[in-house]
């Protein structure tokens, strides 16, 4: 217990935060990189998630890459794309978004199929077009698990986030490495418990949202999209 | 005026779902399609506002072929009622019944306007205007229905078993409610059921199907059960196991008990000779 | 052949890791399961727990966990914990959902054949649950073998010490080496958990 009052001790200190390299500018650094990284993923998978639902074409590729990507360990991504393109930002980008991409695309396509098929039917019947069966039927019908994939990939990429340091970016996986190569416990301890705070936060965050929607009358009960992080 | 030429449809897996339906079902009248499942009576229903295509022959809308129509404006301007309603769980009873002139680009007062006129008619009270689908029951929700398939004014209604998911009692009372609309408004409707009694109560003309869309009788109410034309549909209907020849006796307090052949009773005749019997 | 040999200890090591933190979080998951569906207040608290737990990431909890088990950082044991309590985090979820699952009528039935509580749980719910069950503990399977490599960070060997090696020595094919076999593992042990569900489920199969 000595070590965690020696990192609680440390997280006090004004020093620790403030200034550049500090704590807070690294949180900031490290809600970027997870903000950005899932901003490009969701550009890539909304569209081609709602798209397969919709259309029901190319449902057996995404699912098979999902699930391959579940089975992608994330620090050999992560170090492999810092190899091919070098120590700094781009390379734990591109591994966050590819990270990202299936969660999101998952619970795209999965909210468009879970809505009532006969629902859908009707909607047609009285005259929607396609695009208006998607937007104003499928879409917000399935919103709850179209935002339970956006949850997911916004937790394995804030997890993901805290290894990228291991390549050179930074983040809060910074300080935490930082302790771990000169044995200064507290500090990666403190750190350890800062990033597992916020990422605790984000999906409280998630959390509030699908609650909220789950009061809209009518919308499918939110169903959290369990995949492995 | 509906008419079916020779109207097939066989999926590509060679299901056939109807081999050649011809039929002709004048305006102003409820033309109902009785048939067991898988009968092809829903693939019939939609081939008219092309939610099916036929892969043979044609579906003619007072002389116009529908093939040669835009689906989405066709479907638009057919009203279309289903089984379980097929409302929109997230919009609220006014906004549902609104939708075709929403689509068709009615102001949103208007359309309301015409939403709250047309919950009137079908009689729904107006307090439930502001409600969601899920919190009517199961006979509001149809009546719902059939106020959104009527919003655009359309001159053919579809309907697909719409009463078929609501008890007994309130599907009775919706049938006479369908009747009471029907000889105020004189549509055209095409009404799908597997329902004797329903298609009993409804029809101006009834079409008896058998499995890939056959035609086993096309008649009005009164001749389908004095003259069924063959066995299955005489078996359709219950007449070969005596559910529609009723017998009366006298009751003592005056009237008639009326029974079917199996002895059970149906109902009581009273002994105004200026009234009809049932059947 | 001698990068074979090393490959093959470690995923040797790998193993060692992940089999006993799979087995643990699958047996540990049914008990907390049936309390979480049998017991209202509980339930709020273990999902509850469990659902915070998902939202931990791995490195982290790594590192926080010795203070709460008072193992080392780089002990086998505080990486086995760590990835039992996520396993945990994923499987009491779907363990309590395929329980709660079991058609009521079949439970009312099993009840009035003359079944325990006790009784039931074994030989109606636990079989019925079954392929809902294998479901998920095939996820928490793929994810712990993918997960495991983290902890070389640490300096745990496992064939994550294939990324922390590769990367420092610039050694492209050793990085690449290491996902292949990660991922092979996964598939493998999937596939087997496959096999074992048809030969203790023979009714599942389709």
């Amino acid at each position: 217990m000595n070590h965690l009052s020696a990192a609680v001790d440390w997280l006090l200190d004004a020093q620790t935060w403030t200034g550049p390299g500090q704590l807070g500018a690294r949180a900031t650094e490290h809600l970027g990189y997870t903000a950005v990284a899932v901003l490009i993923a969701a550009v890539i998978a909304l569209p081609a998630g709602l798209a397969i639902g919709h259309t029901g074409r190319g449902r057996a590729a995404a699912v098979l890459s999902s699930g391959a990507v579940r089975a992608l360990p994330t620090l050999g991504l992560l170090t492999l794309a810092a190899l091919a393109a070098g120590v700094g930002l781009v390379a734990p980008l591109i591994a966050l978004v590819v990270l990202a991409v299936p969660s999101i695309l998952a619970g795209a396509y999965a909210g468009v199929e879970s809505v009532d098929r006969a629902t859908v039917d009707a909607a047609r019947a009285q005259g929607m077009n396609a695009w208006q069966v998607l937007w104003r039927v499928e879409v917000p019908l399935g919103l709850p698990i179209v935002i339970g994939g956006l949850r997911l990939a916004v937790l394995q990429v804030t997890a993901t986030a805290t290894l990228a340091a291991y390549v050179g970016a930074g983040g809060l996986g910074r300080p935490l490495f930082l302790g771990l190569r000169t044995y200064d416990y507290p500090m990666m301890l403190g750190a350890s418990l800062v990033v597992i705070l916020l990422a605790i936060l984000l999906d409280a965050c998630f959390e509030v949202v699908q609650r909220l929607l789950s009061y809209a009358p009518g919308l499918a009960r939110t169903g959290r999209l369990r995949e492995a992080r | 005026m509906i008419e079916f030429e020779r109207a097939g449809k066989t999926y590509p897996d060679g299901t056939v779902a109807v081999g050649e339906f011809s039929l002709r079902i004048p305006s102003h009248t409820t033309t109902v399609l009785l048939g067991s499942s898988g009968c092809g009576k829903t693939t019939l229903l939609r081939m008219v506002n092309r939610m099916v295509d036929p892969t043979s022959g044609r579906v003619l809308i007072d002389g116009e072929d529908v093939a040669q129509e835009a689906p989405v404006a066709l479907r638009r301007r057919i009203g279309y009622v289903m089984q379980n309603s097929g409302l929109l769980p997230h919009r609220r009873v006014i906004d549902n019944i609104a939708t075709v002139p929403r689509l068709t680009g009615m102001p949103r007062g208007a359309a309301h306007e015409r939403a709250r006129e047309l919950m009137r008619t079908v009689g729904l009270d107006s307090g439930l205007a502001r409600r969601y689908p899920g919190q009517l029951s199961g006979g509001q929700q149809q009546r719902v229905g059939v106020a959104r398939a009527l919003a655009s004014d359309p001159n053919i209604l579809l309907m697909d078993e719409p009463f078929g998911a609501v008890d007994p009692l309130v599907r009775m009372e919706l049938q006479r409610e369908l009747r009471r609309l029907q000889t105020q408004l004189r549509k055209t409707i095409l009404f799908v059921t597997h329902d004797i009694d329903e298609a009993l109560a409804l029809g101006d003309q009834i079409v008896v199907l058998q499995p890939g869309g056959q035609i086993a009788q096309a008649g009005t109410p009164e001749e389908i059960v004095a003259a069924p034309a063959n066995d299955f549909v005489a078996r359709f209907l219950g007449l070969d196991a005596g559910r529609r020849s009723l017998r009366a006796r006298p009751q003592p307090g005056g009237g008639w008990l009326v029974s079917d052949a199996g002895g059970r009773p149906l109902g009581v005749l009273p002994d105004d000779p200026a009234r009809e019997g049932p059947g | 052949m001698a990068n074979a040999g090393h490959i093959l200890g470690l995923t040797g090591a790998h193993l060692q890791l992940s089999l006993p933190a799979i087995a643990a979080a699958f047996l540990l998951s049914l008990p907390l399961a049936r309390l979480a569906n049998r017991l209202r207040p509980a339930r709020a608290l273990i999902l509850g727990g469990t659902g915070l737990l998902y939202a931990v990431p791995s490195l982290p909890l790594f590192i926080v966990l010795p203070v709460l088990i008072g193992t080392g950082v780089r002990d086998t044991l505080n990486v086995i914990v760590a990835l039992t309590l996520f396993g945990l985090a994923l499987m009491v979820r779907s363990a309590a959902d395929a329980l709660d699952a079991v058609d009521e009528d079949t439970r009312l039935a099993a009840t009035a054949l003359g079944h325990s509580s006790r009784g039931r749980f074994w030989t109606v719910e636990l079989p019925l649950a079954g392929p809902a069950l294998l479901a998920g503990l095939r996820v928490v399977s793929v994810s712990t073998i993918s997960l495991v490599s983290v902890s070389a960070v640490l300096g745990v060997q496992s064939l994550g010490s294939l990324f922390t090696d590769g990367f420092q020595r610039g050694i492209v094919a050793a990085v690449a080496a290491g996902i292949a076999m990660t991922v092979l593992l996964a598939l493998l042990l999937d596939l087997l958990l496959v096999l074992l569900g048809r030969l203790l489920m023979p009714w599942s199969r389709r």
